[in-house]
């Protein structure tokens, strides 16, 4: 895979993994990766009825901070994202465009009663991540649970996926991607 | 992947309405929204949806108001309300017009996928049980081919050299001949097999009639459209499409079936969806095509298209030592429907079964063998007991072209029949549609 793609923790948001993430992120996609710090507007994104925010609006703000048009953006988070109609999403991406979003407030096991586990959150974000691009290269969801675009409705499915693209997944991503879909999850 | 299947989201806030379209798109499908109740009607005539969405609560047109408007429309779309306001009373309500599930806003993800998930299944497996059971109810109906003569015997070899191909089949024969029943065999020995074979009688359909028949429409598309109902082309998916007496089709109809047959797509009457259609054709004719073109009836593109294989079924007389076998079958056959012990044929009318003509073909042959079974008494089936008089059998001479002799046995029957077409062509063992054709081709009147 070619090209460069911006990791932008969003309004200092710092956690000590962050090289490691984008050095695993950089292996896995075989991209250039440079982290950045994006200062977004988050307040106005918040959903006080919700105790969430806005992932949509959050995603919007992320693509204004793209800094340069021929690269990819994935902003990284650790508030907690919704979509009006779902309970939450892990993220948020433009299928078939430049930008996304992952949030890892869902993927710390401390979320679910269960100890911190640094290796563990590094892991799941990096499949996010991954997975999110696999979006704005205009791949849709894979049925092939070990694929990284299998959907991830449970942060479990998140472990049980590899980092990869199957190969029929590899094989979409060798023609031209879609441009100017939506914003998929 | 969700590769082809089509959800229509109908949500009166954008907010929702746009994620969900983004999660769904996200899932690999084809997603089309509208904010009312009204648009998504006319979303509904852009092709079947196989799950719509449906929110609740909506300025105007309600969920429940629109989901049986969708039901009227297309009963086979798998409906699921959406809704902020979880009450039992709506929900039974949605559910006992049809709704497949109903969600609360907003929804688990993981809940939202197993809904949809489960309504995708459902709905293949209802699909699938219809295709079953179509051919179950065509593994009943086909006679066997009867018949051991050399010209027979030709035929089923031709048919068994045919049904492995994929190529476009005309059979060609008088009427009564058993055309169909060659159709029936190619596709019961071709690889589409487990697929239907979908019948179309172009001759005895009005031509306003036809068009619909073969390309299906749209609700709405003419007056008295009031379901969307798919055509006889768009059935014959993965099978074999068979359209009886081609020579029949009008002018404007061929244009289009040429059209389909080249690029196997089409779009229903009123409809703006491209449908694709993977069929075999087989045709069948007792017209002599070439002619057709020759008067200009019939065009020549779409003859070369169909033509590619010729099976010309023998007519009855040109095969007499399938008469005795044949009859044997049919005296079985009535014998069994109608709980009566088999007969015999006695030595007379054996002899009038091997001298008549047949200008009716197996189809005659086989109403004159049940005509007998019912009116016949004794042990023996006799000449007295078969519709061939007397006069009508001794009729003919030997000078006589086989074009007089069927002249005049039309103009016989129709007159005992007091000019009734059915009654007429079912003694003469043809369609009211072969029946019209003959006597406008013979110039014969009818009389009051």
């Amino acid at each position: 895979m070619t090209g460069a793609l911006h990791l932008g923790f969003v309004n200092g948001y710092s956690p000590r993994w962050a090289g490691r993430l984008g050095a695993e992120v950089e292996s896995a996609l075989s991209m250039r990766v440079t982290p950045i710090e994006l200062d977004l507007d988050i307040d106005a994104y918040y959903a006080s009825d919700r105790g969430q925010f806005n992932s949509t609006m959050m995603l919007a703000g992320v693509l204004r901070r793209l800094p340069d048009p021929a690269t990819r953006i994935v902003g990284i988070t650790h508030v907690d994202l919704f979509i009006p109609v779902l309970t939450f999403v892990f993220g948020q991406a433009q299928l078939g465009g430049v930008a996304a979003l992952v949030s890892t407030y869902r993927l710390r096991r401390e979320f679910y009663g269960l100890p911190a586990d640094e290796p563990n959150l590094v892991d799941r974000t990096v499949k996010e991540v991954v997975h999110e691009v696999g979006h704005t290269l205009g791949l849709v969801h894979c049925p092939d649970y070990s694929c990284v675009m299998h959907a991830a409705t449970y942060v479990e499915d998140v472990d049980l996926k590899s980092r990869r693209f199957c190969r029929e997944c590899q094989g979409l991503l060798s023609e031209p991607a879609p441009v100017g879909r939506a914003n998929p999850y | 992947m969700k590769d082809g299947k089509r959800i229509l989201i109908v949500d009166d806030e954008p907010s929702v309405r746009n994620s969900l379209r983004d999660w769904f798109l996200a899932d690999g499908f084809t997603v089309e929204t509208a904010e009312d109740g009204h648009e998504a009607l006319k979303s509904m005539n852009s092709g079947p949806f196989d799950i719509v969405v449906v929110d609740l609560k909506m300025p105007g047109m309600d969920g429940i108001t629109l989901e049986k408007r969708v039901r009227e429309i297309d009963p086979n779309a798998a409906i699921i309300i959406l809704t902020a306001f979880a009450s039992v009373e709506t929900a039974v309500e949605a559910l006992k017009l049809g709704a497949f599930d109903y969600v609360t806003k907003p929804v688990d993800p993981d809940e939202l996928s197993n809904t949809i998930r489960n309504a995708l299944r459902q709905k293949e497996l209802q699909e699938e049980n219809i295709r079953l059971k179509t051919k179950v109810s065509e593994m009943v109906l086909p006679s066997p081919i009867i018949g051991d003569g050399p010209r027979m015997r030709h035929v089923l070899e031709m048919v068994e050299t045919v049904a492995g191909t994929d190529a476009s089949v005309v059979i060609r024969g008088e009427s009564g001949t058993g055309k169909e029943l060659i159709a029936r065999a190619i596709h019961s020995q071709s690889e589409r097999r487990f697929f239907p074979i979908v019948a179309v009688n172009c001759g005895s359909i009005p031509e306003t009639l036809l068009e619909s028949e073969l390309f299906g429409h749209e609700k709405g598309a003419f007056t008295g459209a009031q379901y969307r109902r798919k055509g006889k082309i768009e059935l014959a998916h993965g099978g074999t499409l068979f359209l009886d007496e081609i020579g029949d089709i009008p002018p404007k109809m061929q244009i289009d079936l040429l059209r389909v047959l080249e690029t196997h797509r089409f779009h229903r009457l009123g409809g703006n969806q491209e449908i694709t259609s993977d069929f075999r054709l087989v045709c069948a004719t007792n017209r002599d095509l070439e002619e057709l073109i020759a008067e200009g009836t019939f065009r020549e593109d779409l003859y070369y298209r169909i033509n590619v294989f010729v099976i010309e079924v023998p007519p009855l007389r040109s095969r007499k030592e399938d008469i005795p076998a044949l009859t044997r079958y049919f005296i079985e056959k009535f014998a069994r429907a109608m709980g009566k012990p088999v007969r015999e044929m006695s030595a007379e009318a054996e002899e009038l079964i091997l001298s008549y003509p047949w200008p009716g073909n197996v189809r005659e042959l086989e109403n004159a063998i049940e005509r007998a079974m019912v009116i016949g008494r004794g042990e023996f089936i006799e000449p007295t007991d078969l519709p061939l008089g007397v006069e009508r059998r001794n009729a003919a001479t030997a000078e006589q072209s086989l074009e007089t002799i069927e002249r005049d046995h039309i103009v016989r029957v129709l007159r005992e029949e007091d000019g009734n077409i059915t009654r007429t062509a079912r003694v003469l063992g043809i369609d009211r549609g072969t029946l019209y054709n003959k006597l406008r081709r013979y110039e014969i009147e009818r009389e009051p």
